[in-house]
């Protein structure tokens, strides 16, 4: 469990991180999202002590991080893919981070299986790419099996299989108990892999709500509809709830109904239907929005918090 | 998909300052560009004492009472402390380099014991380099210069002492590398002020008047280091075990403000 009340930083005159309240619980994975220099990383690095807070404080397992005395059985991080020096070896690099707690030569090479890296871990790590450099960092998390694992954009740089991966990855360390606290900037992304977000722009929270209830509020999907007669299916469909807009090529974007209501609706007045699409949810575009909306007016969304 | 199969591991996990000089080996041992700087001292220490040697036997000396045999074999301490020092300062300044110190200092979130384990890896390692390289370079040097019956021997006054004392000279600017690189956090910066403190004041004093400097000179970095390899001893230099002494309290100072900072500083 992380533990984060008021937490701030402050850099010369700039708030990077600006009182920041939250709790990630355990056995959920919990999405941390923002644009790029909303704080995440300043935040992530102020959970594992690296950066000092100016004020406010954040727990780990109930005790600041630095004050655990078997750190890695605690917490395994990913900060940033390829903290690793270029000439030392993948397997090298993680039996040195081994050998401070007494961690088993065998457990390295476990992980170093589990992570796909067993015929790279013995080569230079600087010939890594951007994806096994990924790889190693969630070896490097993995390592003391932690009860808590914090990973700052761990999906950057891998492909479509890779972050399949690393997303089964989380649902099963969270549903092994564990809590999950992963970064990105990425909405679409956070909301396939996570089950709680917390949302957060220059600074600020601005939601701290479970996925489905930010998909319910913000996810509004539509239907595109093609019909031989669009004026008359518009008249038909127009109520309060629903927004209909003609394109100018025939087409009509149907807002607030699905493609069973407008299907049947157009059967019953007699009018033929060239094409019905539910077209997928903007969360990205609903996201940039309320961060974009949240770095001006600063309101705060609290909803739903499921634990 | 790939599904990860990882299995549990429930052994015990607590960090201890000797667990961390373990994992400092390993990082030392494990970079191939750092660790080869231990092999190159030792040719250095060698090859150098060899060839001035080799020189002195070309060019006897006209006043034997002033030729100190033991310094001309150890030469090669004076250059060698450069390579030393260098890789003091990287196998610190290297962590900042790659980022990988927040890797280390999430391992080892009390920081101390990870500037101690480091200091404790590299100074055990450079000591077991150092020594059979002054020693190797004393006997290779003597049997050179016993061409000229110019030659010492090890159990001659104060010749194991100054032998040795090259090994813990090296060692000491070994640790003052570290010290420098942990405390600047930067490699070009590191050695730079290793370079700067080994040679600098030298530099400046001989802008002084005479009576400044020759007062002076015996409590810089370097030559109060190089005190405990005088087997003659001139009249400007501190006595061996107070320079050696100087110098490694110099190496304490920056080492103590390098642990201040590491464990005040966000990183």
């Amino acid at each position: 469990m992380i533990e984060a009340r008021g937490l701030t930083k402050r850099y010369g005159d700039k708030l990077a991180v600006d009182g920041l309240t939250f709790t990630v619980n355990p056995g959920l994975v919990t999405g941390f999202l923002g644009p790029n220099g909303a704080g995440k990383s300043t935040t992530m690095r102020m959970i594992l002590g690296l950066d000092s807070p100016t004020s406010g404080s954040v727990l780990v397992n109930g005790r600041p991080y630095r004050s655990h005395s078997a750190p890695l059985r605690e917490v395994g991080a990913l900060l940033e893919a390829r903290s690793i020096h270029p000439g030392r070896s993948a397997y090298n690099h993680l039996l040195a981070l081994a050998r401070t707690s007494g961690i088993h030569r065998s457990r390295v090479d476990e992980v170093i299986d589990a992570v796909g890296l067993t015929g790279a871990a013995r080569r230079r790590a600087g010939k890594f790419s951007l994806g096994m450099g990924q790889r190693l960092g969630i070896a490097t998390a993995l390592l003391g099996d932690p009860r808590t694992v914090i990973l700052d954009e761990p999906l950057n740089g891998l492909d479509t299989e890779g972050i399949r991966w690393v997303r089964a990855l989380l649902r099963s360390l969270a549903a092994e108990g564990r809590t999950v606290f992963v970064s990105s900037h990425l909405m679409n992304e956070m909301a396939l892999a996570a089950q709680h977000l917390i949302v957060v722009g220059a600074g600020r929270l601005i939601a701290d709500t479970s996925v489905t209830e930010f998909v319910r509020l913000y996810g509004r999907s539509v239907v595109r509809v093609r019909t031989t007669e669009p004026a008359r299916l518009t008249a038909r469909l127009d109520s309060p709830d629903v927004e209909v807009t003609a394109d100018g090529a025939g087409a009509l974007t149907v807002a607030g109904l699905t493609t069973d209501q407008i299907g049947a609706a157009a059967g019953t007045a007699g009018i033929t239907l060239l094409e019905l699409t539910a077209q997928p949810a903007s969360l990205e575009e609903a996201f940039i929005d309320l961060t974009h909306d949240a770095v001006e007016h600063h309101p705060t969304i609290t909803a739903g918090a499921s634990s | 998909m790939t599904v990860v199969r990882l299995p549990a591991y429930a052994a015990e996990q607590h960090v201890s300052q000797v667990r961390v000089i373990r994992s400092e080996w390993t990082k030392l041992r494990s970079l191939p560009s750092t660790i080869w700087c231990l092999p190159a001292t030792v040719v250095l220490v060698v090859g150098v004492g060899a060839g001035y040697a080799t020189l002195r036997v070309a060019r006897p000396p006209t006043d034997l009472s002033a030729f100190d045999a033991t310094a001309i074999s150890l030469a090669g301490v004076q250059l060698a402390q450069f390579a030393v020092g260098v890789l003091g300062a990287l196998f610190v300044s290297g962590e900042y380099a790659t980022g990988s110190i927040r890797v280390s200092l999430t391992a080892v979130p009390a920081r101390l014991p990870l500037l101690w384990g480091k200091a404790i890896a590299l100074g055990v390692a450079t000591l077991l380099s150092a020594v059979p390289a002054v020693l190797v370079a004393f006997l290779v040097g003597q049997r050179i210069l016993a061409g000229r019956h110019l030659n010492v021997g090890l159990d001659a006054p104060g010749v194991a002492r100054a032998v040795l004392g090259g090994a813990l000279f090296l060692t000491a600017v070994g640790l003052l590398g570290l010290g420098l690189g942990a405390l600047l956090r930067n490699t070009a910066a590191g050695v730079s002020a290793l370079f700067g403190l080994l040679l600098g004041p030298q530099l400046v004093l001989g802008l002084m008047p005479e009576s400044v400097s020759d007062a002076a000179y015996r409590y810089l970095p370097a030559p109060a280091g190089a005190a405990v390899s005088a087997v003659h001893q001139d009249a400007l230099s501190l006595s061996p075990w107070s320079g050696l002494g100087l110098l490694c309290l110099y190496t304490a100072v920056v080492l103590g403000l390098a642990g201040w900072m590491l464990h005040r500083r966000d990183v």
